[in-house]
């Protein structure tokens, strides 16, 4: 098989998946201005947990549970779009042709 | 930017929900109509390498992160709409499997990180496109600029709904949102401008489809 180039964009964001350990642990913008203002405190606990803080539970080791979880959310998110875009492309083609498939509808079989 | 359940008050969760499920519903239905077949993988893999981006943080001074958003960079590969839609499957994602920002929060985060951000992304993208007669200058710049902006004014109306909500002051948050954010927009900028130099010099013809 022929690697296209959405084969090797696919390759290139696992591979920032692979990085994933090495990002920043510091608070993000909103954090850092709810520790700040004194509002963090508010944030709710979410009603469940899945995979929670980007961290495959049950994993000790803190890179492996982080690059499964990158891993694990990268391939899923690609396989959500890209079946949603093809269902979407699929309506659209279905609405262009609509009025042609009326016509070529077989006659009814009446005896 | 993700905001999590506990910041917002009913009457800004119910808005920013009706106003996102409308402008989605709205998004699906543009899609509908334009999308081509040679954008499904395309689709794809800017949703994919936007959520690896993200879990990316890069660290901003003063002991703060900032990590990409993406909407301005789908919003350029692909067009506004089709960008609001990568985006809040991205947003959707993190929100019900990784715990990365309130259930009833999703509404207010689709508003400010999928709708707000691809369509000032894209038009401050446009503008500045425009103004440099369409060369590889200009979009570079464009996008980075576009991208800048997108976190800047994203990150306002997260301050705006954090004031409405009553959580803190707008006069206090405001600033410190915007001011935040006018430096983790310059990694936007970078990361944006990077990638779209880079389809520029391998897959230019991505950028001639028509944008949704």
């Amino acid at each position: 098989m022929k690697l296209k180039w959405w084969h090797i964009a696919l390759i290139v964001s696992l591979l920032v998946a692979l990085l994933s350990p090495l990002a920043s642990g510091s608070p993000d913008g909103l954090e850092k201005v709810g520790e700040d203002k004194g509002f963090i405190e508010e944030a709710a606990e979410p009603p469940y947990e899945l995979i929670a803080d980007y961290l495959f539970p049950s994993v000790e080791n803190e890179a492996a549970a982080t690059i499964l979880a990158g891993i694990i959310g990268t391939v899923a998110i690609f396989g959500l779009t890209y079946c949603a875009a093809r269902l979407l492309r699929g309506r659209a083609k279905n609405n262009r042709s609509r009025g042609l498939v009326k016509k070529i509808n077989p006659p009814s079989q009446t005896d | 930017m993700h905001i999590p359940d506990g910041f917002l008050n009913i009457a800004t969760v119910a808005t920013t929900a009706a106003v996102s499920t409308g402008v989605v519903s709205y998004a699906v239905r543009t899609a509908n109509k334009k999308l081509d077949e040679k954008q499904i993988p395309l689709f794809g893999v800017t949703a994919a390498f936007i959520f690896a981006a993200q879990m990316l943080n890069f660290p901003v001074f003063g002991g703060t992160s900032g990590h990409l958003v993406g909407a301005t960079l789908a919003a350029i590969l692909l067009g506004p709409w089709a960008a609001v839609l990568i985006m809040t499957c991205v947003l959707a994602v993190q929100c019900l499997v990784f715990q990365d920002g309130g259930l009833l929060a999703l509404g207010a985060n689709v508003l400010n990180m999928s709708i707000i951000a691809s369509f000032v992304g894209y038009y401050l993208y446009q503008g500045i496109a425009y103004l440099g007669g369409g060369d590889r200058k200009g979009k570079l710049v464009g996008s980075f600029v576009g991208a800048w902006g997108a976190v800047f004014v994203a990150s306002a109306a997260c301050a705006v709904e954090l004031g409405v909500s009553g959580t803190s002051p707008l006069s206090l948050a405001l600033p410190a949102m915007a001011g935040w954010h006018a430096l983790i927009g310059i990694g936007e900028g970078l990361i944006t401008t990077t990638v779209l130099s880079l389809v520029l010099a391998t897959r230019k013809d991505l950028l001639q489809l028509q944008k949704i």
